[in-house]
């Protein structure tokens, strides 16, 4: 088990920065998920901490050491690729001992850990076979095998389950989940789908273009976004966004103008700088959020639904408010709502987010 | 009554008249369209059995003859064959100057050709310059105009020799006119064109994926490991054909001999390929019978010799899927 810094951490192709100046502290045996759109640069930084791409500024240390020269083979990683990376000419068994033979392992030592692995990740049948006769499934669970008999200090999962169909994804995520909790190894996972980044983390790094827009627990990060990019990427449906307009501060937090009704939210009660009249605010509010029915909550106004989903479970709406602003809806159960029809919605107000002009979160 | 019947008769029959025109019609369509088809491909057709299947076949029928191109050719049965075997010592002569040939000349354009490959997929600048410098050779090298140069590098006064002597003061032999060097003159001018199985190990190791070579330098292979446990297994289909289709060239080998040793295959037979040895039997001494018959030997050898490595590859060439 080994922490990891990353200090400063900068990659430059040409004169093209592409990651920031990234700083990060990754405790021993923590699960740690980088989470972001496509081209954010996820990968990137995986790969850096690899020994896959060089360093071009900073400081990367695991366990105490600074690695920024070390061979990806020297310091004590890992890696799961996304197309799994299988040597295809070798069996299961000579896929997972490649590494240990590498290093001349004696080939008792190497059985038994190459069985040991493989019987933590049902293999023992399939190690004679050739990776062309394994399913997706259990390609990957080679994958993930030819990491552990390495017993490295630490795990990376470069988006690990993106070939996976939907039900394998499911249950590859609870097997990693369980190998994390079995192992206690540090991991780093790399994923565009914010629900493994929720499942399966201890902490979530949310990046966009080269740079970390939040750090932290995953229900930190869907309670309390940073800014509006962080409140839009984690949750789904995302956070309904709804421009409006500051009325200025009151007791219990900002008030704000949404389409000439009053609401009275909680946000922002504790913020040194009040914000000032007439600013123009997005009101954030998740889709699970909202209530349908005139509650006791900040009365959002009608919503005319203009398409909805039956998932059995729940109900989406998507519909429009009065003065044209796109609102999604995610009601418990079966609702009786068709398209066409006008719902009253409202939301409690300690639920409500609310952003500046520069996509900021007026308080955490 | 009988009316709506002969109405109905005469329906059916109008029914039955147009599908017959129809049919006529479409077949009709059909015809034109192959016609089209096959007048496409007409020029090409005329070539294959004109200049192809045409002269296989007959040289088939004269092998089991006698003809000297003037008088009529005489069936011998399988007399020329029978003598192929068992009264003909430059025959077997040609089969061993042509297998050492094909054994040495293979393998080292092979390994040749992989290493400057290897080495111009290192993400070399100007790529595409030395990928067609390195294949100039094969363009131009089959010509008599490169085995006229190579006579001039090789002979006894040649460009080599002067150099072993202005380096190393060395007074080389006439290694074209030396019967233990003639061979290995000709192998290395074959080796030397090894562009064109260049070009395709080039693109075979364009196609290994580059995670494998990650996933393997995190396991600690270097190099010379990597090379050996990754490139090399999986650039075996590459291998393989490359094998197949030198190997046929190989054996197929004629314009460097002739020209260098002047149509003898000399000194003392040293450089007589077996295509040059049937050349002079059908166009020096005018045997045509017996020479069609060394051509369909060859035809069986090379066939052998296929077969052979299509057998074997299941042994060591790694596909995919």
């Amino acid at each position: 088990m080994t922490s990891l810094v990353l200090d400063k951490i900068v990659k430059r192709f040409g004169s093209v920065d592409v990651i920031h100046g990234v700083d990060l502290d990754i405790r021993s045996g923590e699960f740690v998920v980088f989470v972001g759109p496509s081209g954010c640069g996820k990968s990137t930084l995986l790969r850096m901490i690899a020994g896959l791409e060089s360093i071009s500024e900073g400081r990367l240390t695991i366990g105490g050491q600074r690695m920024n020269e070390r061979a990806a083979a020297d310091r004590g990683i890992a890696m799961v690729f996304q197309s799994y990376a299988l040597y295809p000419h070798m069996s299961v068994y000579k896929n997972m001992a490649f590494g240990l033979e590498t290093i001349r392992m004696p080939k008792a030592d190497i059985e038994v850990r190459v069985r040991k692995a493989a019987e933590i990740l049902r293999l023992t049948e399939l190690l004679d076979r050739k990776p062309r006769q394994l399913s997706g499934g259990q390609r990957q669970r080679v994958a993930i095998g030819r990491a552990i008999v390495r017993e490295p200090d630490i795990f990376l999962f470069d988006e690990p389950l993106s070939n996976l169909d939907a039900e394998l994804r499911v249950q590859t995520r609870v097997e990693i989940a369980k190998l994390h909790a079995d192992l206690g190894a540090t991991m780093i996972y790399v994923t565009h789908d914010q629900v493994e980044a929720m499942t399966l983390a201890d902490r979530i790094v949310v990046l966009r273009a080269g740079r970390v827009e939040q750090f932290g627990r995953p229900l930190d990060i869907y309670n309390k976004p940073a800014n509006r990019f962080v409140a839009g990427f984690i949750g789904s449906p995302k956070m309904n966004f709804l421009g409006v307009k500051s009325l200025g501060m009151r007791p219990h937090g900002v008030a704000v103008d949404l389409a000439g009704r009053e609401l009275m939210t909680h946000v922002a009660a504790d913020r040194a700088v009040p914000t000032a009249v007439n600013e123009p605010l997005t009101l954030g509010v998740r889709p699970e959020h909202i209530v349908i029915g005139s509650g006791d909550g900040l009365q959002l106004g009608q919503v005319r639904a203009e398409h909805v989903e039956h998932l059995g479970s729940q109900t989406l709406i998507y519909g429009k408010l009065t003065d044209g602003q796109n609102m999604t809806i995610v009601c418990d159960g079966q609702k009786r709502t068709h398209v066409g029809d006008v719902v009253e919605v409202s939301v409690a107000p300690s639920l409500c987010h609310l952003f500046d002009t520069n996509g900021r979160t007026l308080t955490l | 009554m009988e009316a709506r019947y002969l109405r109905e008769d005469a329906g059916r029959i109008a029914t039955a008249a147009d599908r017959l025109a129809a049919n006529r019609h479409e077949r009709g369509s059909f015809l034109r369209y192959q016609f089209a088809s096959y007048s496409f491909l007409l020029p090409w057709l005329i070539g294959f059995l004109a200049l192809t299947l045409g002269p296989a076949l007959s040289s088939l029928y004269l092998s089991f003859t006698d003809y000297d191109l003037v008088d009529t050719p005489y069936w011998v049965g399988i007399a020329n064959y029978s003598r192929i075997a068992s009264d003909d010592p430059r025959f077997w002569k040609a089969m061993q100057v042509t297998f050492t040939f094909v054994v040495l000349s293979v393998p080292l354009k092979l390994a040749f050709a992989l290493a400057v490959a290897v080495a111009l997929n290192k993400g070399l600048r100007g790529l595409t310059f030395f990928r067609a410098v390195f294949y100039l050779p094969s363009l131009i090298g089959a010509s008599v105009a490169i085995a006229v140069l190579w006579r001039q590098i090789f002979a006894g006064d040649g460009l080599l020799n002067r150099l072993l002597a202005s380096v190393f003061g060395y007074e080389g032999p006439s290694w074209i006119s030396t019967p233990g060097t003639a061979l290995y003159t000709l192998v290395l001018l074959a080796v030397w064109q090894f562009g064109s199985p260049m070009i395709i190990f080039l693109a075979g190791l364009r196609q290994i994926p580059q995670d494998m070579y990650e996933a393997a330098s995190i396991d600690g292979a270097g190099a010379r490991r990597q090379f050996l446990k990754i490139t090399l297994p999986l650039l075996t289909p590459v291998i393989f054909f490359n094998a197949v289709i030198q190997t046929i060239d190989a054996f197929k080998a004629f314009t460097s001999a002739f020209v260098i040793s002047n149509g003898s295959g000399g000194p003392i037979d040293s450089t007589l390929f077996y295509t040059l040895y049937l050349y002079q039997e059908a166009f020096v001494n005018f045997r045509i019978g017996y020479a069609s018959a060394l051509a369909w030997v060859l035809v069986v050898i090379i066939g052998i010799f296929t077969a052979l490595s299509f057998l074997s590859a299941r042994f060591w060439v790694h596909y995919d899927d």
